[in-house]
């Protein structure tokens, strides 16, 4: 196993370099930068290209390309991110809080999915074509079809509206205040475990129709086991790997990705600061944070793989 | 069966199998969701060719005596900030979420099983490099590209149609180069190579027309996301500009701020939006459960 | 009887209309208010954000500072700085200092302060940002003959020097600190001001402390203050309503202000003031057929300001038709004179049939179509770039929009491929001299976009900023602006700001001005039971 892994992680390298890469790119083709987004953008009247000139030699972007992206990598083997071009704080300082508002959204978005998911995939599965299943697949496609952003401005209103009562509007942790916390975090959570649950719901559906049909199952059906123990006992175990894996592959882009959602809810978390990174040109801190989410991406995705090659040792020297 | 990470992960995005000449019959009798499905994409493709026909306003007729006026006999779903009626710029709407949900899935789709198959067919060195950027791509965060997509080349409704199409070319292409894949090992293939025929031409001509099943497949399942993709970058303010009427569009500024006082503004758009895509997956659902032999019903 | 009844109930009105009337300042309690914008340094004189002076202004004195009772937001009046003197060829200011006033780690703050921080400011050393140095151009020295006095020499008279002054921006630093490391204040905090630095919790809050030892005795009254930065409108309006914070003081629309004042009824203060903010449309004067002032002209002309001014004002955060300075305060030209410029005059017809007959006469052909390039800001670039391509397109004109990220924006038009686009500024003082910087020629202002050269418009702004007499420099403020807006039609203005503040009734103490950078230091703010 432990030479399985190690192969994995290494070849998590060369993709690494390529995002690296294209972010870095990217960026610098991207007009504007972070001494523009400081100087230009305030509407004052009095505009200095040397101060501006300044600036930029201050923050190294006076130097050619290639010494820049050596300097960053530089600085990632050692893990130092460096600092915010726009702050001029160390981005570790500046990714913190957010880090854990967004991974605590992601784990429970994700809770929420994988509560929804199963139960509604095994229920379509088993009525087959029945009112059932189309309710189900209604349901899960209608939150699939609903963009997030509108769903929140619903849920907000109506919590104006008919409650009357508003969601904290600054982020306590988990373990300051629970109740807070919660009272924040529970809205944009369900928003998105019901969306991202319509994708278990179909994975759930489809792997429990294809185990139903497996030789054993039929065989056991004929015997006229109980329905339910066959579900307990051997099918639920087959299908629902998949649903977790899933699930657990869309957790990455919970992490990073919840732009809109965050800007509904007001949530102070990564994909907020991704959008105010890349609106100020902050190139140190949104390099570190595509890093960041690609590097969780990886690990989520070999995570999975090993959990696969460790539950079935057909597959295991792939 | 073997449930591997890798066929899973194909599964979850679309399921591609060949043979779904001959459906088309069976599928709204046996389907009803499905159809259902199909009913409101053409809904919406009518909505957006008749558009100036069957638009009761010109959706950029501005009235600043009927500013924020709620639905009634003149203006069935109210009009905006600008007294411009809702319902007349739901319907021109359709045209732009048509045209960029098309248009991206279209590019997403020919690019991406352009390099799967071209992948698939030279094998080797060309397919690990090929693969590895692709996995760049993916590892890449979606919203990043678009935004980077967008401020590059600027809004409007080309650039736009590019930044969606852009995350969907890795997923079609691992997809399709599964495909590929198979039909390399096909006879007819090397024949052709023995023929002497361009590389080129074997890949357009023999082994693309092969793979079309799941390339559709993909398409169709992709055009609910890109409709929803769209109506997000708008509301970001990074789609397609006022005063065009897009739906993602109308949820942005004054429906937000106006959202108590003016819910019209708010509500209707959204449900255009959450219809339409539910519309397209209703029926890319159904089409693939159809086509699926592994899913059929017995 | 009934006289004395009326009277009573007209006292009583009168009483509640002044909020804070017949009440006496009372001590205590936290005031919470969300900040947009979250502060990139802490350094007043490098940074351009309102997001720093709204929460750490409380921590600094100016040497004056902007009359925190006057709305107009133009009076400056002492701070650190007790009084001033000026010479009769007035070219010497001398400011007498306060005495006792003690920095935030007991030293006492002298003379030897104020040079270091204005250095700092006018004359920084290399490698060291000071963004408004160009305001001080007139400078030639600063002294400081003794502890307690400093004196400024100039080179030429400047009417606007006592404003500058009171700029909310120069924060007195200590000269000690200044001098082993001028990057100091960019990460660290420490002035004179009525309260003291707590915590900074990044992407979160920021929190002051009331400073027992203030030098202004019995001020400040609250116990301390918690600027929460939220960037999303609709949270802080959240915020507002669910009196999880008591104001918000940059501005609100007009929508905001409904649904807050709807749900809090009595409980919430509504302030509004024209804001030194507008938006312009700049037109490239090297692209055809811009350069032709007959087609600038018919832009400006096609645009119906005074209906804007009621229609608008509902949906976005504008209101005033306004010339080059804010509306109400003392250089505004009254609106008489002002409807007689190009796009203001009364007959909105008349003027369309002018604009028609202008593009006609220039060639340029109906359903001429242009691009109007745009900031992707949504209030109130977005309703006004919406309204603009409505207006033209009453007199012929087709106009696509193209909208450009933030960021990216100025940068972009910075490059001169930008047709038409829309331009903005916004003043930290309503001050001629910083009102029409933006509009000197091209090869003196690198911030004008328009692309021209105008050695008229230079001169009157020359002659106006040395002007020390008040009529005679309203006069050339007048011509200057005739000149820009219509016999040229450089630039075109659309409508000016508005500032909306509805806040909690428990806040008193606080008065609107035309600028959000104003009246911040909070000594005077309280809050009621």
């Amino acid at each position: 196993m432990a030479p399985y892994i190690l192969k994995r992680l290494a070849a998590m390298v060369p993709t690494l370099l390529g995002v690296a890469l294209l972010i870095f790119l990217l960026l610098r083709v991207v007009p504007g930068d972070v001494v523009e987004a400081r100087y230009l953008t305030q509407g004052s009247q009095f505009q200095s290209q040397e101060l501006m000139n300044q600036e930029r030699q201050k923050l190294g972007l006076d130097q050619p390309l290639w010494q820049q992206f050596a300097t960053w990598m530089a600085g990632l083997a050692r893990l130092d991110f460096g600092l915010s071009m726009w702050t001029g704080s160390p981005i570790s300082e500046e990714i913190k809080l957010r880090f854990a508002l967004s991974l605590q959204l992601a784990l429970m978005a994700s809770t929420i999915a994988t509560l929804l998911a199963i139960p509604l995939g095994i229920l379509a599965a088993v009525k087959q074509d029945t009112w059932v299943d189309y309710a189900v697949r209604v349901f899960s496609i209608a939150g699939l079809a609903t963009p997030s952003f509108w769903l929140g401005i619903l849920m907000i209103l109506v919590m104006l509206t008919v409650f009357k009562w508003m969601p904290p509007v600054v982020f306590t942790p988990l373990w300051v205040d629970p109740w807070d916390n919660l009272a924040q975090l529970i809205w944009p959570a369900l928003a998105v475990g019901y969306r991202y649950s319509a994708v278990g719901t179909r994975m759930m559906r489809s792997a429990m129709l294809e185990v139903l049909r497996e030789d054993y199952i039929r065989t056991a059906r004929a015997k006229g086991l109980w329905l339910k123990l066959i579900l307990t006992r051997h099918a639920l175990k087959n299908a629902i790997l998949p649903v977790l894996t899933v699930i657990s592959l869309e957790f990455a882009f919970l992490l990073g990705g919840l732009v809109v959602t965050e800007q509904v809810f007001n949530l102070n978390g990564l994909g907020m600061l991704f959008v105010e990174a890349i609106s100020r040109r902050d190139y140190t801190l949104t390099q570190a944070l595509v890093m960041l989410v690609a590097t969780v991406f990886l690990l989520v995705n070999l995570g999975v793989d090993v959990a696969y090659a460790w539950l079935d040792p057909r597959i295991r020297y792939r | 069966m073997a449930v591997t990470p890798e066929t899973l992960r194909e599964l979850a995005r679309a399921e591609p199998r060949p043979g779904w000449l001959g459906v088309v019959g069976d599928f709204v009798r046996r389907r009803p969701l499905g159809t259902i499905g199909a009913a409101i994409v053409l809904a919406m493709v009518f909505a957006a060719l008749t558009a100036a026909i069957i638009a009761p306003y010109d959706p950029l007729e501005t009235d600043y005596g009927a500013m924020l006026a709620a639905p009634d006999a003149a203006h069935w779903l109210g009009t905006d900030a600008f007294g411009r009626d809702v319902l007349s710029r739901i319907i021109y709407g359709s045209r732009t979420a048509l045209t960029v949900g098309l248009g991206a899935s279209l590019l997403g789709a020919t690019l991406g099983s352009l390099i799967g198959v071209a992948s698939a067919y030279f094998g080797g060195r060309t397919d690990l490099v090929v693969q590895r950027v692709m996995d760049v791509f993916f590892a890449f965060p979606v919203i990043i590209l678009a935004l980077a997509v967008v401020a590059v080349l600027g809004t409007g409704a080309g650039n736009v149609i590019l930044a969606i199409a852009m995350p969907m070319v890795p997923r079609c292409a691992r997809v399709v180069r599964s495909s590929a894949l198979a039909v390399r090992e096909m006879p007819y293939i090397d024949a052709a190579r023995a023929e002497g025929f361009s590389n080129l031409r074997i890949i357009l001509r023999h082994m693309l027309p092969n793979v079309m099943a799941p390339i559709l497949i993909m398409a169709t399942a992709f055009l609910g996301e890109a409709i929803l993709l769209e109506a997000s970058l708008s509301f970001l303010g990074l789609g397609v500009q006022e005063p065009t009427a897009a739906w993602g569009l109308m949820l942005r500024g004054a429906a937000v701020q106006f959202a108590e006082s003016a819910p019209w503004m708010a509500i209707f758009p959204g449900l255009a939006i959450s219809l339409g895509v539910f519309g397209f997956n209703l029926f890319g659902d159904s089409l693939r459960d159809a086509l699926d032999p592994r899913l059929r019903a017995q | 009887m009934e006289r004395l009844v009326r009277m009573l109930a007209f006292a009583f009105a009168a009483m509640l209309a002044l909020p804070g009337f017949a009440q006496s300042p009372r001590n205590g309690g936290e005031l919470v208010f969300p900040v947009p914008s979250e502060p990139p340094s802490y350094d007043g004189h490098r940074e351009e954000t309102f997001g720093l002076i709204h929460p750490i202004a409380p921590f600094y004195n100016t040497l004056l500072r902007i009359d925190p009772n006057d709305k107009s937001g133009t009076k400056a009046v002492p701070s650190l700085a007790e009084s001033w003197t000026v010479s009769s060829d007035k070219l010497t200011f001398t400011f007498k200092l306060h005495k006792g006033v003690k920095f935030h780690d007991g030293s006492e703050m002298t003379s030897k302060d104020v040079k270091a921080s204005y250095d700092k400011i006018i004359f920084p050393p290399p490698g060291v940002g000071s963004s408004r140095k160009g305001q001080y151009a007139d400078v030639a020295a600063i002294e400081a003959p003794d502890a307690y006095t400093v004196t400024f020499k100039l080179k030429e008279p400047s009417a606007s020097f006592i404003s500058s002054m009171a700029s909310p921006w120069n924060f007195i630093y200590k000269a000690d600190i200044l001098a082993k490391d001028p990057h100091w204040y960019e990460k660290n905090i420490m002035g004179t001001g009525p309260f003291t630095f707590v915590e900074h919790v990044k992407g979160s809050h920021i929190v002051g402390k009331k400073n027992p030892n203030y030098w202004d005795k019995g001020k400040p009254y609250l116990d301390g203050f918690r600027a929460i930065f939220i960037r999303d409108s609709a949270s802080q309006v959240a915020a507002i309503r669910g009196e999880r914070a008591h104001i918000q003081f940059r501005g609100f629309s007009p929508a905001e202000r409904d649904s807050i004042v709807s749900t809090l009824g009595k409980k919430v203060t509504v302030q509004e003031s024209p804001w030194d903010c507008i938006l312009m449309v700049g037109m490239n004067h090297e692209k055809k057929p811009f350069d032709d002032k007959r087609v600038r002209r018919a832009l400006t002309l096609a645009l119906d300001r005074n209906q804007a001014s009621k229609s608008l004002s509902k949906i976005a955060i504008v209101k005033e038709v306004a010339g080059v300075q804010v509306p109400g305060t003392p250089y505004a030209t009254p609106p008489a004179e002002l409807a007689k410029l190009a796009g203001y005059w009364p007959d909105i017809e008349k003027s369309r049939a002018e604009a028609r007959r202008l593009l006609k006469e220039a060639g340029v052909p109906e359903g001429f179509s242009f691009t109007f390039t745009n900031r992707g800001v949504p209030m109130p670039y977005e309703p006004l770039g919406v309204w603009l391509i409505d207006q033209w397109r009453r007199v012929g004109l087709n106009v696509q929009q193209q909208v450009i990220e933030p960021a990216a924006y100025f940068g972009t038009i910075r490059k001169g491929d930008a047709q038409v686009f829309m331009d903005f500024q916004c003043g930290y003082i309503v001050e001629p001299d910083l009102d029409m910087y933006k509009f000197l020629s091209s090869d003196r202002n690198p911030a004008n976009y328009g692309r021209y050269k105008d050695p008229v418009l230079d001169a009157l702004y020359d002659k106006q900023s040395h002007a020390v007499d008040f009529e005679e420099r309203g006069q050339i403020v007048q011509q200057f602006e005739k000149r820009l807006l219509d016999e040229e039609a450089h630039y075109l203005m659309t409508l000016q700001w508005h500032r909306i503040i509805p806040h909690s009734a428990k806040v008193h103490g606080w008065t609107i001005t035309p600028s959000h950078y104003l009246n911040n230091t909070l000594d005077t703010v309280w809050l009621s039971q």
